[in-house]
């Protein structure tokens, strides 16, 4: 696949001083769903900012669909969305017009019908003619969304899109990425909700301290880092492992009522069963058995802390 | 050029002036025909000509520059500051508009309410004044570059307020002293000698000499030097603002 956005040694020094950005180099493909993971002030809004022209480079260099964002800027930017982290909307104006304007703002013309394929899209098509004050606070958000769609860019970026969001518009968003994917929209979120993450992107980034610590398939990360655990639950609570099962790398649980067996959950043999056999045979009563696989949120956490 | 982009922040801003057409048009009628029973009746009665024009059509020019110029200013304030505060500026910046999109949306939405006002304020004092108007063209002409130039100025103004409080300041402490000394209602051949002088440094001075010279022909500055001094203005006002966009100043950290 090739890189829509490319990303090279991006710096932002802000007028305080703050480094925001040390030296980012990004490649995003055509299509692909990216989340940039990162805790609050890892600079992940800087980066975007950057992209969409908010925000001025230090040095660096960023091209969008082979356009440069400093010498070919109108092409560069014509073809990206933001719906950006706050909500900042004009209060007395109406979605519809709202939107429209948005529409305009990239130079399209009038296209009543992709607006209103946009705000349906959204569930916001009854609210066309309501000003946008007061609306709740979820609907202002699919506003946002929709001013971001309403020049149909080729690429999307979703500034912590559910920040504060509830389960509803979690999911209605999540349908209409999907659907912009399925149209070739490129698009980037940055979340720190890892289940986010790990639910609808194609690839993951991790951001922190205005670096890039890694980018890699989800799948892959997961794979190469993910630990399962197996937790047994013991009838009678137990003072110590017992010497037969010594070596296995167990770990007692809290009141000596549960042991803890930790395995790569990628390899042929796990040692499950030979495990449970020799448990039984150590007369451990078993009571329940339960297994867990090691979420994006651990990885992401371990990384984090490594970086620092 | 982004033409659309043009076209839908005239539209929006024209959109917001005939929203609230009656304030708009309402509150510069009234303190016009305020000005005119107070300056016109009730002053002017004392006073028979200056330079033998009656002092109720005197003072008409002074009226329209004084309203033009304090509606340019804050309307294009306004216009660019509000969506620096509520934060919809980061849709323009996003966008791929840039710095002639941008002033000729916004600018010359403001200057287009200040012409509209302007011609309303004349309308106005036709009912109460018999106004001869020497140069109707170049009155019209003048009508819209002093739109032009103060709303390029206010643009400014609002990019560099940092909340509602400043940008209030400039045209309280500045503009609002300014147009008053610069002879609205007198002719600055009225003053005492060495004010004269320094009335000249006032650059209002040729903004309203030659406005008035429109009207009645007559002029306190030459009309050439008056010219000179409001395209030099409009020009370092398009300079300045070019240069906020080339830097970021105030708008793009």
């Amino acid at each position: 696949m090739t890189a829509i956005v490319s990303v090279r040694d991006l710096v932002k020094t802000y007028d305080t001083g703050f480094r925001a950005l040390k030296s980012v180099s990004l490649d995003i493909r055509e299509g692909e769903i990216l989340a940039l993971l990162g805790p609050n002030g890892a600079g992940k809004t800087t980066l975007i900012s950057t992209i969409c022209g908010i925000v001025r480079p230090t040095s660096g260099q960023v091209t969008v669909g082979g356009h440069d964002i400093a010498s070919d800027w109108r092409a560069a930017r014509a073809m990206i969305g933001l719906v950006p982290q706050e909500i900042a909307l004009e209060p007395f104006e109406k979605v519809f017009r709202s939107v429209s304007y948005a529409r305009g703002l990239y130079g399209k013309p009038p296209d009543p019908a992709h607006v209103e394929r946009v705000l349906r899209q959204l569930s916001l098509w009854d609210k066309k003619d309501s000003a946008i004050q007061p609306l709740s606070g979820g609907m202002k958000r699919r506003v946002l969304i929709a001013k971001a769609l309403a020049h149909e860019p080729r690429v999307l970026f979703l500034d912590e899109p559910t920040a504060g969001v509830d389960v509803e518009l979690r999911k209605d968003m999540w349908a209409v990425v999907e659907d912009l994917r399925a149209q070739g929209v490129t698009i980037i979120l940055t979340t720190h909700y890892i289940e986010e993450a790990e639910a609808i992107a194609d690839r993951v980034g991790i951001i922190a301290g205005g670096e890039i610590l890694l980018v890699e398939d989800k799948a892959s990360l997961m794979a190469r880092m993910g630990r399962k655990e197996l937790k047994v639950d013991l009838a009678q609570p137990i003072a110590a492992v017992p010497e037969a099962l010594a070596g296995r790398g167990l770990t007692l649980g809290t009141g000596g009522l549960s042991l803890v067996y930790s395995y790569d959950a990628t390899q042929e043999r796990t040692g499950i069963v030979t495990l449970l056999t020799e448990m039984r045979a150590a007369g451990l009563p078993i009571a329940d058995i339960a297994t867990r696989q090691s979420s994006l949120e651990d990885i992401f956490v371990d990384l984090v802390r490594a970086g620092r | 050029m982004n033409l659309q982009a043009v076209r839908v922040i005239f539209a929006k801003e024209m959109a917001r002036f005939f929203r609230t057409i009656l304030e708009s048009l309402a509150s510069p009628v009234i303190s016009t025909s305020l000005y005119f029973v107070v300056f016109g009746a009730a002053i002017g009665s004392r006073i028979e000509t200056v330079g033998g024009v009656s002092y109720g059509a005197f003072i008409v020019p002074g009226l329209i520059m004084l309203t033009v110029v304090t509606q340019s200013v804050a309307n294009a304030s306004f216009a660019i500051h509000f969506p620096k505060f509520i934060g919809t500026m980061q849709e323009l910046l996003a966008a791929p508009i840039g710095f002639t999109e941008i002033v000729t949306g916004f600018v010359g939405a403001a200057a287009g309410k200040s012409i509209l006002i302007g011609l309303v304020i004349l309308a106005t004092a036709f009912l109460f004044v018999d106004l001869p108007i020497a140069h109707p063209l170049a009155m019209l002409a003048l009508l819209a570059l002093t739109s032009l130039s103060f709303s390029l100025f206010g643009f400014i103004i609002g990019i560099w307020a940092k909340d509602f409080q400043q940008l209030q300041l400039i045209p309280l402490l500045v503009l609002t002293p300014l147009i008053f000394l610069g002879g609205s209602f007198y002719s600055i051949e009225m003053l005492p000698g060495p004010w004269q002088t320094i009335a000249l440094f006032n650059p209002v001075v040729y903004l309203m000499s030659v406005f008035r010279w429109s009207f009645f022909d007559t002029a306190d500055v030459p009309v050439a030097v008056s010219l000179v001094a409001i395209f030099a203005f409009t020009a370092l006002c398009l300079g300045a603002i070019w240069w906020i966009f080339r830097s970021g100043w105030r708008i793009r950290p």
